[in-house]
């Protein structure tokens, strides 16, 4: 143990956070990165492999139906029962800005926890002191995702309703299966996140191994966030 | 110990170039105006007939994720090494999904 160290130690005692400061130095490698940071990013790149391959199925399919409902336009089944167009650009827009919204809320409960510890200034107004608290970012992520997920259930819902499963036909084999998996992905994401709260509230959420926590966190929210982006584009407004 | 400084050094530099709170709020405030211009675009059938409208909306979608993964994932001031992976493995997950359209015959030259 060098003396630095060993005085790290020795503080520690009086602030807990500034010993596992100290501590967090074991965790880099000969790249001067934190490993950890460098196997989510290495997961997020086999993500991206993951839902490029579900959104080509989707694509490969598009147009393949051979009965509906479909996706843009309507569709006349053989008894005369007419089904109109199935997907809901408005509230998939409305769920779009919910998920934008929760990336934004989330890099703000990263900022919040970087700056815990640092002074702020007394003439600091509400938004200063709003941009702080960390349990409220992360508690507007976690409820944002939450919204977004009811979106989801509302549209699957609504969809088999008006005769559209995952057995139906190829779009709803393949929507089904993609925005699937996205949803199931933002589910993780909101657990984590309510762990996250959870352990903030516990004990606080400070210091440099902290950060990293919802670094990983934050890193894994906005993955789910852009794939979503390209998602809304490809499936809901390119006809 | 000068690794450690240095790695230090590189977390600070990182750090000090991050986006304040108010730069986040600018950069949600233009993907919600993209959104918007998207979704606006989706109910003018002129624009919907044109030819440029698939392009535009996947420059728009493009945009945005640049956006997020540029400053909301902060790859613009991190380590080279996570802008490699990342962009990397995208590379590979788009030659991915072009080489599929043209194998089964969605997209021809």
């Amino acid at each position: 143990m060098t003396a630095q160290t060993a005085a790290a130690h020795a503080q520690g005692h009086a602030h807990g956070h500034d010993a596992h400061d100290a501590h967090e130095h074991h965790h880099y490698t000969t790249t001067g990165l934190d490993n950890r940071k460098v196997a989510v990013w290495t997961f997020i790149g086999s993500e991206c492999m993951l839902f490029a391959s579900l959104i080509s199925t989707y694509l490969i399919y598009k147009g393949k139906s051979v009965i509906g409902p479909f996706p843009h336009t309507e569709w006349t089944d053989p008894a005369g029962k007419v089904y109109k167009a199935i997907l809901d650009i408005p509230v998939t827009s409305a769920s779009t800005f919910v998920l934008l919204m929760s990336s934004f809320a989330m890099v703000l409960a990263l900022q919040a926890v970087q700056l815990k510890g640092k002074p702020l200034a007394p003439t600091a107004g509400w938004w200063e002191r709003l941009q702080r608290s960390s349990q409220f970012w992360l508690l507007a992520t976690a409820l944002l995702g939450t919204v977004f997920l009811g979106f989801q259930s509302y549209e699957f819902t609504s969809f088999v309703h008006e005769g559209l499963t995952i057995k139906t036909n190829l779009f709803g084999s393949t929507f089904f299966t993609l925005t699937g998996f996205h949803g199931a992905h933002v589910t993780v994401g909101v657990l984590w996140l309510m762990s996250l709260l959870w352990i903030d509230r516990s004990r606080g959420l400070a210091g440099k191994n902290d950060e990293l926590l919802v670094d990983i966190c934050a890193l894994y929210w906005h993955f789910v966030d852009v794939v979503w982006i390209a998602i809304f584009t490809l499936i809901y407004l390119i006809k | 110990m000068s690794h450690d400084s240095h790695a230090g050094a590189h977390a600070a530099h990182a750090e000090h170039h991050h986006p304040t709170g108010n730069q986040y709020a600018v950069i949600a405030l233009i993907l919600t105006v993209i959104t918007v211009v998207e979704v606006w675009a989706y109910y003018i059938p002129a624009l919907v007939a044109s030819p440029m409208f698939n392009p535009a909306l996947i420059v728009m979608s493009a945009a945005k994720f640049a956006i997020v993964v540029l400053f909301y994932m902060h790859l613009k001031f991190d380590s080279r090494l996570f802008r490699v992976i990342f962009t990397g493995s995208l590379i590979v997950a788009m030659c991915t999904i072009v080489a599929l359209l043209f194998l089964f015959h969605k997209l021809s030259l």
